[in-house]
């Protein structure tokens, strides 16, 4: 186990070396000057000396590797280039919060309609029930958020009027119950699906037999033998998700004009601020990096049968 | 109820694909004429989906934009699947060092959540167009079919045609391209057929936030013009927003289909 657990902390760190090391040459690789590339033509000698100073662009190449690693290492990712006084890990702090809200309310969302829908559709399998589940599941992969979201404003803002328009109390809990829908249906989506695979692939086990021998009502059997078992790789893609949930979330602050890490990255591309677009890209990835080792981990601990691979 | 749905997706991928080589003969208006008396008008007899921006002819526009949606999905698709089958391939086939470095890659592209990096990639470019759009969908399309790629090939060097082939002495060149990749099809064809659907999602949202190819015509901008319009206007994001979600659904449903045929193991 041990060994497990060394050799897959090593692979996730040195996919983290891989992100920041991608994230660096995505400047540097566009061919000709990258200021040209960014800024256009139109710019002026001011503005283009002060992107080549926020991207280091003067110093031979390893060492502009080397300051941005520090700068990653430091937390600050670097300065603004439209605001050099701000570093890029300060602005991201600060949206944060908002972005982590929303993404977490879309997950508890999508949890919350994907167990009882995929256990339903796993213990009824082949029923009504069944082919219910699953159309919902092809509906919420169908249909984009970005006309979800507009959908639900129509209808629970505009005709019904139960819920804030965008913009209005943006950052409330009632703000922030259309967008955690619009951006957790497609996840709920996908968790539906995985749950009912993995409670069929479950059911095929003998201790369910067992269980049901011992003369556990279906429910029990179904609840707390074959769900407590099936969770794991329902929450190992769970986690593969959340780089999905966090793009999500950018267009998903878009369509209801909240603030977030989604503002700040589309401004930042409208701006060409390149180190803010960086930092962003890289606070995502590394997230989901993290967050995959730490289920991964955590299922090796959970599941003594778990060996390594 | 299975095949119902099955027959659903294929009648609205092929629907989807005869008016994106049909759809600008179709259209009963240029989607480029201005008329700005008739700004966003409700559908009618004159214009059977209204108008939008401009007083552009909604179903005019959309007709033009399944061309592009096709022209875009079909192009990121194939380059995907090139580079995503060449990488798969070669890492499950050679196995060891190459596939170790290989993979690596892999996860670094896979950590890099799909939007976030087109937008990344599209912010280094100075004016977006179609070409720029394709080349940045595909840096990021390609992860997958490399994984589905590699494990297949993973597999398929176990069994004895494999071995045959090489006592007859077939070079590894030779086993990988008339043995490996063609018997790679089946869950390739499966991951592109869903991937398609994914690619006019991605190209939608992209337009939405105003980084498409700057085309009026794409469903995405269509949308994005009758969001910003929405609360007085809804027909425009409604209808065009519909285009998009149909035309997805008929792509997940018609992947769901062939993957029942094709690995009755799902």
């Amino acid at each position: 186990m041990w060994r497990y657990l060394t050799v897959r902390s090593l692979r996730a760190f040195a996919t983290v070396v891989g992100v920041v090391t991608l994230v660096f040459l995505l400047v540097r690789l566009v061919p000709g000057d990258p200021v040209d590339a960014i800024l256009g033509d139109q710019a002026s000698p001011e503005e283009r000396a002060a992107l080549r100073e926020s991207l280091h662009l003067d110093a031979p190449l390893p060492q502009q590797y080397a300051h941005f690693v520090g700068d990653v290492l430091d937390g600050s990712l670097g300065h603004s280039f439209r605001n050099p006084a701000r570093s890029v890990g300060s602005l991201i702090a600060e949206v944060l919060p908002a972005t982590a809200a929303l993404a977490f309310a879309a997950l508890a969302l999508a949890f919350g309609i994907a167990l009882p829908l995929g256990v339903i559709a796993a213990a009824r399998r082949g029923t009504a029930a069944d082919a219910l589940a699953s159309t919902v599941a092809v509906l919420g992969l169908a249909i984009p958020n970005i006309w979800l979201g507009p959908l639900l404003i129509l209808a629970f803002a505009v005709e019904l009027r139960w819920l804030p328009l965008p913009g209005d109390d943006a950052l409330g809990l009632e703000g922030l119950l259309l967008p955690a829908i619009t951006l957790g249906t497609a996840l709920a989506a996908i968790l539906t699906r995985q749950t009912r695979a993995s409670m069929l692939d479950v059911y095929q086990e003998q201790y369910v037999l067992a269980a049901r021998a011992r003369g556990l009502a279906e429910w029990q059997v179904a609840t707390k033998h074959v769900l407590r078992n099936a969770l794991l790789p329902v929450l190992t893609i769970g986690a593969a998700q959340l780089g999905a949930l966090l793009s999500g979330a950018v267009v998903t602050e878009k369509v209801f004009e909240r603030a977030g890490l989604g503002q700040l990255f589309l401004d930042a591309f409208f701006a060409r601020d390149m180190p803010v677009v960086q930092g962003c890209v890289l606070v995502v990835a590394i997230t989901y990096v993290v967050l995959n080792i730490a289920v991964d981990l955590l299922y090796v601990v959970a599941d003594p049968r778990v060996r390594l691979t | 109820m299975k095949r119902l749905l099955a027959r659903l997706g294929l009648v609205l991928v092929g629907g989807f694909f005869v008016l994106g080589v049909v759809g600008p003969w179709l259209a009963p208006r240029d989607p480029q004429a201005i008329d700005l008396a008739h700004q966003f008008e409700a559908p009618s007899s004159g214009h059977w989906l209204g108008t939008a921006d401009n007083g552009v002819d909604l179903l005019s526009a959309l007709l033009h934009g399944a061309r592009l949606a096709s022209v875009v999905s079909l192009s990121v698709v194939c380059v995907s699947v090139v580079v995503g089958v060449l990488l798969g391939a070669l890492a499950g086939y050679l196995g060891g060092r190459v596939d170790h470095a290989l993979s690596a890659v892999t996860d670094v592209f896979q950590a890099f959540p799909g939007i976030l990096l087109n937008i990344a990639i599209l912010a280094l470019v100075a004016e977006p167009g179609l070409l720029h759009l394709i080349v940045a969908l595909s840096v990021s399309g390609w992860v997958l079919y490399a994984r589905v790629a590699r494990a297949a090939t993973l597999s398929l060097k176990q069994l004895a045609f494999v071995d045959a082939a090489r006592a007859l002495g077939a070079s590894d060149v030779r086993i990988l391209l008339r043995h490996i990749v063609p018997n790679l099809a089946g869950p390739i064809v499966i991951q592109a057929t869903a991937g398609l659907g994914g690619v006019i999602l991605a190209e939608s949202t992209l337009s939405f936030l105003g980084l498409g190819p700057g085309v009026a015509v794409s469903w995405g901008a269509l949308l994005d013009q009758g969001s910003s319009v929405l609360l007085r206007f809804p027909h425009v994001a409604l209808i065009s927003g519909g285009c998009i979600a149909v035309t997805v659904l008929g792509f997940q449903l018609a992947g769901d289909a062939l993957r029942d045929t094709l690995d009755p193991r799902g």
